[in-house]
């Protein structure tokens, strides 16, 4: 078996924006002072005259990339999830979701995998806010590969886009080589019959360790990545529910207003059968190292597992 | 400034006058007083100063304007109806259901360069138009109009920060200091002055100015287009309310439509100052 590469989505957020610069002459980004740790450092670095930072000051910079995009240019402004989409959160709605500016928003530090920061630091209510908003599209990818093609869509789809990606270090489950990004469109990883989990970023990697487990129990999973939480794959996801009778969603978010709301919305609608949520139920993190962290909010394959084995017993 | 110039730009203002008592009439709902204190400086812009095209509202290199205290649209309406990017009448229609005219500006009005209205917003968006011509080496200007009582939002503070730090000298700033806000005197509410100290201390060049003498307006903004590597803040010493007797100097005019009597008399007022000047 090779060697399980591993990247933070921040790093594939950074690496994009460099990449895609000379292709796309009117990208710009912003930063509030934390290029180091978005990684728009890098596109400092090899952009200088491309890149503004805005000093400690997420809501001017957010009306500042509403001002640019009014004028032509692409923006991405870029700060933790926190601040991004929750101190700036009526700026975004006001100065750019109303007008459906051009901006695209780069979010990192998502989730409780901030680690030893702790709750101040750990959004894990940026997606609810964000999917909220009419016309936002809400990016979450699950690795390098992902990001890095998430980025590109985000640059060539025209209105605000929010980018979500994550401080630790994710193995990349995608084959750059082969890889294909559709905005809107789930991603069935691993086709299964008994039961559907379905995933959001750094849980897609650990919903197919949970499908790997369950096959050798006799369960069959089928795995399906929502990189795109709006607009949701309302026909993937109905699908499922049709075909495997239950839904387990996977999200290292809270489980209010998140890709388990949203999924739970669509199949209520179209094809009612149970769904369970795993993400953050209803409370803020504390410090502590990100894996260990996860694991002690179930944001684990074995949480997972534990799940669906519970969904299957209720069928 | 020449007086043909100035009568003209006086009878532009009276039409502007009118049409926000319309619009706030017909609407039964809006904002007269601090709309009425901007008609002049408005006035001046749009037929003096911007590069703006009706029948391209979207041209590239057009001047811009963001009306960061977006309440006082009905003047910025009239003043696009006035300068033909719609007819007047629409006025009336304004936030009425299915219209186009909102209660705050929208960007997909004809000439409204930003939706605003949620107050400190419009400065930064301002700040970002003016950076993005900076950074293409455009030649267009970008005017924000902003309320004195808006400013004790602490964006405006942020936004000032980065325009004086990316030396937005094609930016300007217009503060509508009419001393007025919602609960009262600004200086009573949550003082925020001492107002022209405070963006000289962010970095800005300070211009004041009386805002309703087309002269001294004329004046101030001479002055600030000769201003570089600094943003300008314009500070207007107006009066809320101005030109319709009874809504002048009353904060009980900042948020109310008048009643079918007040309507007329205000049009009487209005209607009576323009046949004077075209006298």
């Amino acid at each position: 078996m090779s060697e399980i590469i591993k990247k933070a989505t921040r790093e594939s957020y950074g690496e994009a924006l460099v990449a895609l610069a000379e292709k796309y002459e009117n990208l710009i980004v912003l930063d509030a002072d934390l290029a180091a740790a978005t990684k728009t450092g890098m596109f400092k670095k090899a952009y200088a005259d491309r890149f503004y930072d805005c000093g400690i000051a997420e809501a001017n910079m957010m009306g500042v990339a509403a001002g640019l995009a009014a004028a032509g240019m692409i923006p991405f402004a870029s700060s933790f999830a926190m601040f991004a989409a929750g101190r700036a959160y009526e700026i975004v709605r006001n100065s750019i979701g109303y007008p459906h500016l051009n901006v695209k928003i780069g979010a990192t530090h998502a989730g409780i995998s901030v680690g030893e920061d702790g709750a101040t630091h750990q959004c894990c209510e940026d997606i609810a806010l964000m999917r909220t908003i009419p016309g936002m599209t809400v990016i979450n990818p699950a690795d390098d590969t992902e990001a890095k093609a998430a980025v590109e869509a985000a640059i060539q789809h025209d209105g605000p886009v929010y980018c979500r990606f994550g401080r630790l270090a994710v193995p990349v489950i995608n084959d750059p080589a082969t890889y294909k990004f559709e905005l809107g469109k789930g991603v069935t990883l691993r086709e299964g019959s008994d039961v559907t989990v379905a995933a959001t970023g750094l849980m897609v990697n650990e919903a197919l360790i949970a499908a790997e487990t369950l096959a050798a129990e006799g369960i069959s999973v089928r795995v399906i990545n929502i990189h795109t939480i709006k607009p949701l794959d309302k026909e993937l996801i109905v699908k499922a529910a049709q075909e495997t009778g239950t839904i387990v969603t996977a999200e290292e978010h809270s489980v209010i207003g998140g890709l388990g709301s949203a999924v739970a919305e669509a199949v209520c609608e179209a094809c009612p059968v149970p769904v369970r949520r795993i993400g953050v139920n209803d409370t803020f993190g504390h410090s502590g190292p990100a894996v260990d962290l996860l694991k002690q909010f179930g944001l684990s394959a074995e949480h997972i597992a534990e799940v669906v084995r519970e969904a299957i017993k209720a069928k | 400034m020449d007086e043909m110039l100035k009568k003209q730009l006086r009878i532009h203002a009276a039409h502007i006058r009118m049409g926000i008592i319309e619009g706030v009439y017909h609407a039964k709902s809006g904002h007269p007083g601090g709309s009425l204190s901007i008609a002049d400086v408005l006035t001046y812009l749009y037929f003096t100063r911007m590069h703006v095209y009706p029948d391209q509202p979207d041209f590239a290199e057009r001047d811009r304007l963001v009306l960061s205290k977006g309440h006082t649209a009905p003047a910025l309406y009239a003043t696009l109806a006035e300068r033909g990017f719609f007819q007047m009448e629409e006025m009336q229609t304004l936030r009425h259901i299915g219209a186009r005219l909102q209660g705050h500006p929208c960007i997909t009005i004809p000439g409204i360069d930003m939706s605003s209205g949620s107050l400190g917003q419009g400065i930064s968006a301002a700040c970002g138009m003016a950076l993005a011509g900076k950074h293409r080496n455009d030649s267009y200007r970008v005017y924000a109009i902003l309320g004195d009582g808006e400013i004790e939002e602490g964006q405006v503070w942020e936004a000032a920060m980065f325009a004086a730090h990316y030396k937005l000298d094609n930016l300007t700033a217009i503060i509508d200091n009419n001393g007025l806000q919602i609960d009262g005197k600004i200086s009573e509410v949550c003082s925020p002055e001492p107002i022209p100290d405070k963006f000289r201390a962010f970095g800005w060049h300070v211009i004041e100015m009386d805002a309703h003498d087309f002269d001294d307006i004329d004046r101030a903004f001479r002055e600030a287009e000769k201003i570089s590597g600094q943003p300008v803040a314009l500070i207007q010493h107006s009066t809320k309310g101005k030109g319709v007797s009874f809504m002048e100097n009353q904060v009980g005019w900042h948020g109310t439509a008048p009643n079918t009597e007040q309507y007329e008399k205000a049009m009487a007022e209005l209607k009576a100052a323009l046949k004077e000047l075209e006298a």
